[in-house]
């Protein structure tokens, strides 16, 4: 074996990454190897984020960057700098998921909750596209979350009735706007 | 015994109603406290050095680079933690004649499977861990792996462990007599050969811990992500020398469980000495890959099978022989042969007949250890059991729904015992055939099967009816030797301003234990369930019990919380007689308030008596001394488990020209007796049907030659997505137990234990214009084409 290294390595040397995470600026420094969710996590102390596969299978570690859903697994943080970071924490206090989450749990479409943030957050990016999803639809958007205890379907079930009654408010408002 | 309850009508009546459960929703807003979260001062970060070798004696290991690598705090190894830990075996007395090596936290000397954890760095981080892990260097010397069921069972097979003279683990047998008599006169001897693959719980949440010893104190604190924290804190406290009252065990927010995680792991074991050996917090969490080698496996059984039937289709007797292949060790406390005992013990459960011989036969190999997994040798007890019944309705050219209800033990012959020994007090399998008619509209849907054939569209209908094991006693675990508590236990206060609380031993993984306890105790004592605190999983809070396995929870661990709730009731009614000049008899409570039981007129808020008690306690009549906490225990006595029954159905289409199959809709009437909360019932048989659905059509450990694990990661290991999945159409039939006063089985286990026995008769069901079948689990693509001769 080659003599040993007795300081930490040149690739452990931070870098500072500025963000606006859940509405307030941040900066961390991070070694470049750092991924996006053990800066959330680590550092950030936003543990609501969850960590799975690290490969982008399970869906548990989906946060929104700049308003879209991404895998927090499979970026550095380093390349999230200079972006607006969304996590379960700041849409649940900012009351955007609230209507999905008071439907989660009327309907228990979570047992252990482990899954759940990245199924919110998934959830909420179908919505923000497709307002009356099919539960067909519902079904494959989520074909990315893995969920060991639920079986999918009272998910599938809240997500539909979150979408309906979307749909109908928006309506009511259309109509009273016309 | 079985007392009347009270009715949904009345306040507080929260046995049967669905109600969400309370500690959801901080886990939907991102606020649970998982062990994978938490951070303590001072903590390190564990990580362990693999064998790349499913078979292996260690003649070095150069660990001196890592150590000396900056932010590195310890590198440890086999002999140095065997310093501090006793060896365990797994074994259990009850099972005569098995054997398995003695284990310690890391091998001293040989390598068993490729996998297994070798060398423990301990960093300031993880990611300096695993950097230090690349710096270690491990002289290994191939030795022969036996990586296959029938290659270890061949008689010139090499040696899993050199110091037996086999690879037999465990041999069993059972023989109720007249099996051969009885295929003798059999007018119909159906013959089939099954195998059933490896798979994995793949818990969301992989193992995690953070131990936590305190060289001064001499104590010892475990952050373990454990449905069984009494029985950790009892194995810490034994094989590390700590008296068991300094061993404190935290099982906080579990990202899933399934039988998973209450074995006992390597690393985690290693986990706690790192921690002795350094005096510092040590975390250590299994990525997934580790995971996918590290984790229980579960099933590995190949069955042949044989039933005898007459000329009416009545079955006569079963004859079947179950070989599993269980890793290089059994696992820690509670064995690996548990899975294969219940295949020969379930099989031909549901049904009316009496001869009946099995073999079992357990075998070592050079990969991860098998144990417990959610429905524990059900699936494969059903599987064989309701495909041999297709197969016989078939041959006797009767329809499969009236092939089982012709064979079904009646409804009316209880009590009564299947011929492996098993006691029924009650079930119900010929109401719940009939439901199950009802609610698969199954006349209509073998129409449109039929129709559909026509047009070339292969849909099947499958068919398999269950029965459950809840409710264990000791018969389970403890008469094998095993510190493993069939007994839970209850502490519930009323706190001075009147609020309730109660800590339980049974555990939460998500099921919804908090919930329904909260539910009981509410009911019990007639308070509102908000003003009922229910606390879990720490050795240190709550009384010594079982904990949460085996579909234990709402049968023993709801009659403990019952039966505690009663004895403080009849407490406070106590304190109330003397209040309010009254005897206890004639008061009742009712949404937190005392009332008289002749009018219902409200006398007293309970909320006052705590606080006299509490604080004017010298307004009470001298010699009055208030008991507002109770703590009671309870063990279940009667039957040794409390079977509970059901029957599935699945209607799924076949592509005959690419294999895929696509579930189209699944079926399931059960019966668990006394239902505390129905939605979280029906919860629980989703979640379960869907994880024996991965079972039936994608799940499987897959292993090279070598021994190398191929498949092990969540890109190449399929598991049950939204897409594939049906939705589940769900009925109840309600069949309480009378050995207690709730009335309540359990139910986590009977959507997995019959569903991919639904979907393999199903399946073939679609097959069988063309003659083909298909006998091995999971159901791939591959097989199905091959069954067609197109593959």
């Amino acid at each position: 074996m080659s003599s040993a290294p007795t300081e930490l390595d040149e690739s452990d040397e931070a870098v500072r990454v500025r963000m606006v995470v859940n509405g307030r600026k941040v900066a961390c420094d991070v070694a470049p190897r750092v991924t996006l969710v053990d800066c959330l996590r680590g550092q950030l102390e936003l543990t609501g984020t969850h960590v799975g596969c690290e490969m982008g299978a399970c869906g548990a570690c989906l946060v929104q960057l700049d308003g879209r859903a991404v895998h927090a697994c499979l970026m550095f943080a380093v390349q999230a700098d200079g972006a607006r970071i969304d996590t379960i924490e700041g849409l649940s206090e900012s009351g955007v998921i609230a209507d999905l989450q008071a439907e989660f749990h009327r309907r228990n479409a979570l047992q252990c909750g482990f899954c759940t943030p990245g199924m919110l957050i998934n959830a909420h990016e179908l919505l923000s596209q497709v307002s009356r999803p099919s539960r067909e639809a519902i079904r494959d958007a989520l074909s990315g979350n893995f969920c060991r205890c639920t079986g999918y379907e009272a998910i599938v079930d809240a997500i539909a009735a979150v979408a309906e009654a979307r749909a109908a408010a928006a309506q009511g408002r259309g109509d009273s706007s016309r | 015994m079985t007392a009347p309850l009270t009715s949904l009508d009345r306040p507080n009546s929260y046995i049967g109603r669905s109600v969400p459960r309370p500690n959801a929703k901080r886990l939907l807003a991102g606020r649970g406290r998982y062990v994978t979260d938490l951070r303590l001062p001072r903590m390190l970060h564990a990580a362990f050095l693999r064998s790349p070798h499913a078979h292996a004696r260690i003649a070095g290991i150069d660990v001196e680079a890592a150590r000396a690598l900056a932010g590195v705090h310890l590198v440890a190894t086999g002999a140095d933690l065997a310093r501090i830990c006793t060896p365990w075996t797994g074994t259990l007395d009850h099972f005569k004649g098995m054997i398995s090596e003695p284990q310690l936290p890391l091998p001293l000397d040989r390598v068993v499977w490729a996998g297994q954890a070798v060398v423990a760095v301990v960093a300031e981080s993880r990611a300096i861990a695993e950097d230090a892990l690349e710096l270690i260097a491990v002289d290994y010397e191939e030795l022969p792996a036996v990586v296959d069921l029938d290659a270890a069972r061949a008689p010139d097979a090499p040696l899993v462990n050199p110091a037996a003279s086999s690879n037999i683990c465990f041999r069993a047998q059972l023989d109720s007599g007249g099996v051969d008599h009885a295929f003798a006169a059999a007018a119909h001897v159906i013959e089939e050969e099954f195998s059933f693959g490896r798979h994995t719980p793949v818990t969301l949440e992989p193992r995690a811990m953070v131990a936590d010893y305190e060289p001064d104190s001499g104590m010892l604190t475990v952050h373990h992500a454990t449905q069984t924290p009494y029985q950790f804190q009892d194995l810490y406290s034994r094989h590390y020398g700590i008296p068991e009252a300094r061993v404190r065990v935290i099982a906080p927010d579990i990202g899933g469980s399934f039988g998973m995680k209450l074995h006992v792991y390597h690393e985690d074991m290693a986990v706690v000495g790192l921690s002795i050996l350094l005096g510092r917090p040590v975390k250590y969490v299994a990525d997934r890959i580790e995971s996918f080698v590290s984790d229980i496996h579960a099933r590995d059984h190949q069955v042949k099978a044989r039933m005898a039937v007459d000329a009416q289709g009545k079955i006569l007797a079963m004859d079947v022989h179950d070989a599993t292949a269980i890793g290089a060790f059994s696992t820690y406390p509670r064995t690996s042969v548990v899975e294969g005992n219940q295949v020969i013990r379930l099989i031909g459960a549901p049904y009316d007949f009496k001869s009946y011989r099995a073999t079992l036969e357990v075998v070592f190999q050079n990969k991860v250890q098998t144990s417990q997994y959610r429905a524990v040798g059900h699936p494969i007890a059903c599987a064989v059991t309701e495909r041999m019944v297709d197969l016989a309705a078939a041959r006797v050219g009767v329809d499969p729904l009236a092939m089982r209800a012709g064979n079904v033990i009646p409804d009316d012959a209880y009590p009564t015992a299947s011929p492996t020994g098993y006691r029924f007090e009650a079930l119900s399998h010929e109401v719940c055939l009939r439901r199950l008619r009802e609610i698969m509209s199954y006349d209509g849907l073998r129409a449109e099967q039929s129709e559909l054939r026509q047009r070339g569209i292969y849909r099947g209908i499958g068919i398999a009816t269950f029965v459950e094991i809840t409710n264990p006693s000791p018969a389970f675990y403890g008469v094998g030797g095993a510190r493993i508590s069939s007994q839970d236990g209850a502490t519930i206060s009323l706190t001075p301003s009147g609020e309730v609380r109660c800590a339980i031993s049974v555990t939460e993984q998500g099921q919804g234990t908090e919930a329904i306890v909260g539910q009981i105790v509410a009911d019990q004592l007639g308070v509102a369930q908000e003003h009922v605190r229910v606390l879990t999983g720490d050795t240190e809070v709550t009384p010594h019990g079982g904990a949460t396995w085996a579909c234990r929870g709402a049968g023993i661990g709801g009659e403990a919380a019952l039966q505690t709730a009663r004895r403080l009731k009849a407490n406070i009614l106590e304190v109330a007689g003397l209040i309010l000049q009254e005897q206890p008899g004639a008061l009742d409570i009712v949404d937190g308030q005392v009332v008289s039981v002749a009018n219902g007129q409200v006398r007293l808020p309970v909320a006052e008596i705590a606080r006299i008690a509490y604080f004017r306690s010298d307004t009470l009549p001298p010699g009055t001394q208030a008991q507002l906490t109770v703590s009671h225990h309870f063990a279940p006595q009667g039957y040794p488990f409390a079977f509970t029954n059901g029957v599935q159905g699945c209607y799924l289409e076949v592509d005959i020209d690419t294999g895929f199959v696509k579930l189209l809709k699944h079926y399931v009437v059960e019966d668990c007796g006394r239902i505390i909360n129905p939605m979280l019932v029906d919860e629980q048989l989703r979640g379960g049907v869907v994880q024996g659905l991965g079972a039936a059509l994608f799940e499987e450990c897959r292993y090279g030659e070598t021994g190398q694990l191929l498949n092990g990661s969540l890109a190449d290991y399929l598991v049950p997505m939204a897409m594939e999945m049906p939705d589940i159409i769900i009925d109840h039939v309600e069949t309480p137990t009378a050995d207690t006063i709730l009335g309540a089985k359990g139910c986590g286990e009977a959507g997995t234990a019959a569903a991919s026995a639904c979907v393999l008769n199903a399946v073939n069901d679609a097959l069988t214009p063309f003659g083909a079948s298909v006998n091995a689990i999971p159901i791939t693509p591959a097989r199905v084409l091959k069954s067609l001769d197109r593959y």
